[in-house]
């Protein structure tokens, strides 16, 4: 199904997408149809600066395991950084 | 048939003056019956593309306008269907006015013979619905289009049921048994509802066939159902759209 729904976020960063490096301004989070992976549906993620254009999007298309598995490896990541590293 | 054809992108003013992407495949027949090609979510693809030479193929000429060209212009499809989720999609108000522009556009072109139907799929399958509940059109068809007779919470996607009775052409819907958007039973409840408003409708609903069953490039294609299905459009817009009004 397609639903536009989305979850949407702020986010501090950057992103190297089709056209090199841009600054990270937003991500949105959904599952529905994909573009290139093979399945009905999948987990996607855009990593986006909407000022700079439709262009500038780091896209993901992951399979439900897979994007589960990736969410808790970023957790794992920032719980295992030491102490006094973290940057806001 | 096979009708020679030309097909190109062009732009032109819609109804709110501001100028949109389209895709137009033209028909070498005289008195041809045009169709309005709503695109599925992922966008103005390539897949979307071969359906409207399709359909010029068969003898009509036939148009896609990009729905989100507006905002993002010249963008690949995958990226301009990106922030189009990100904005939460496109308004109804705007997609009406779209593929009334665009039924206009077909109806000025010289061989046509003023008859002009839609057809979309997924979400263009609702949008489909919603077009010929607001336009004046010849014939429409809906392919597997979610979220007619139900809500989505916080999303564009939202119930057309009150809209039903201004229904103003023939509809075709063609369903997959195996989907659940729409299930059978939502396919079920619009039956019903065309129905109680007394509307010229024909449903078919496929076994073995779930969402998305024609689109050639996905794993949910089901080549023997689609061409099936196929044969339902040139039927249904045969008797619809091939005489001059």
């Amino acid at each position: 199904m397609c639903t536009y729904e989305a979850e949407r976020i702020s986010v501090t960063g950057s992103a190297k997408g089709a056209n090199g490096w841009f600054r990270a301004t937003d991500a949105t989070v959904y599952y529905d149809h994909p573009v290139h992976f093979g399945a009905g549906h999948a987990l996607m993620v855009d990593v986006i600066n909407p000022a700079l254009g439709a262009s500038s999007r780091v896209g993901l298309e992951l399979n439900a395991e897979s994007a589960r598995e990736l969410a808790l490896a970023i957790l794992r990541s920032l719980d295992g950084v030491p102490a006094g590293l973290l940057e806001s | 048939m096979t009708s020679n054809l030309q097909a190109r992108t062009i732009h032109f003013n819609s109804y709110d003056d501001q100028s949109v992407e389209a895709y137009l495949a033209t028909t070498e027949e005289e008195q041809a019956g045009g169709v309005v090609v709503i695109h599925h979510f992922p966008g103005y693809d390539e897949a979307t593309k071969e359906i409207v030479r399709k359909f010029a193929a068969n003898g009509y000429n036939a148009i896609c306008v990009n729905l989100y060209s507006r905002e993002s212009p010249g963008a690949s499809s995958d990226d301009a269907a990106a922030a189009a989720h990100a904005r939460g999609g496109v308004p109804d108000d705007q997609l009406v006015g779209d593929v009334g522009a665009a039924a206009a556009h077909l109806r000025a072109l010289p061989n046509s013979n003023q008859r002009v139907g839609v057809i979309g799929y997924c979400s263009g399958g609702r949008q489909s619905v919603l077009a010929a509940c607001s336009l004046d059109l010849d014939a429409a068809v809906d392919c597997y289009g979610a979220f007619v007779v139900m809500s989505r919470p916080d999303s564009t996607m939202t119930s057309i049921v009150d809209r039903l009775p201004d229904l103003s052409c023939p509809l075709l819907g063609l369903f997959g048994a195996d989907d659940q958007y729409p299930s059978p039973e939502q396919t079920e409840t619009l039956r019903e509802l065309l129905t109680q408003h007394a509307k010229d409708f024909t449903f078919h609903e496929y076994e073995g066939a779930g969402h998305a069953f024609f689109a050639v490039d996905r794993p949910s294609y089901r080549p023997e159902v689609a061409t099936e299905a196929w044969g339902e459009i040139w039927n249904f817009y045969g008797q619809h759209l091939s005489s001059a009004k």
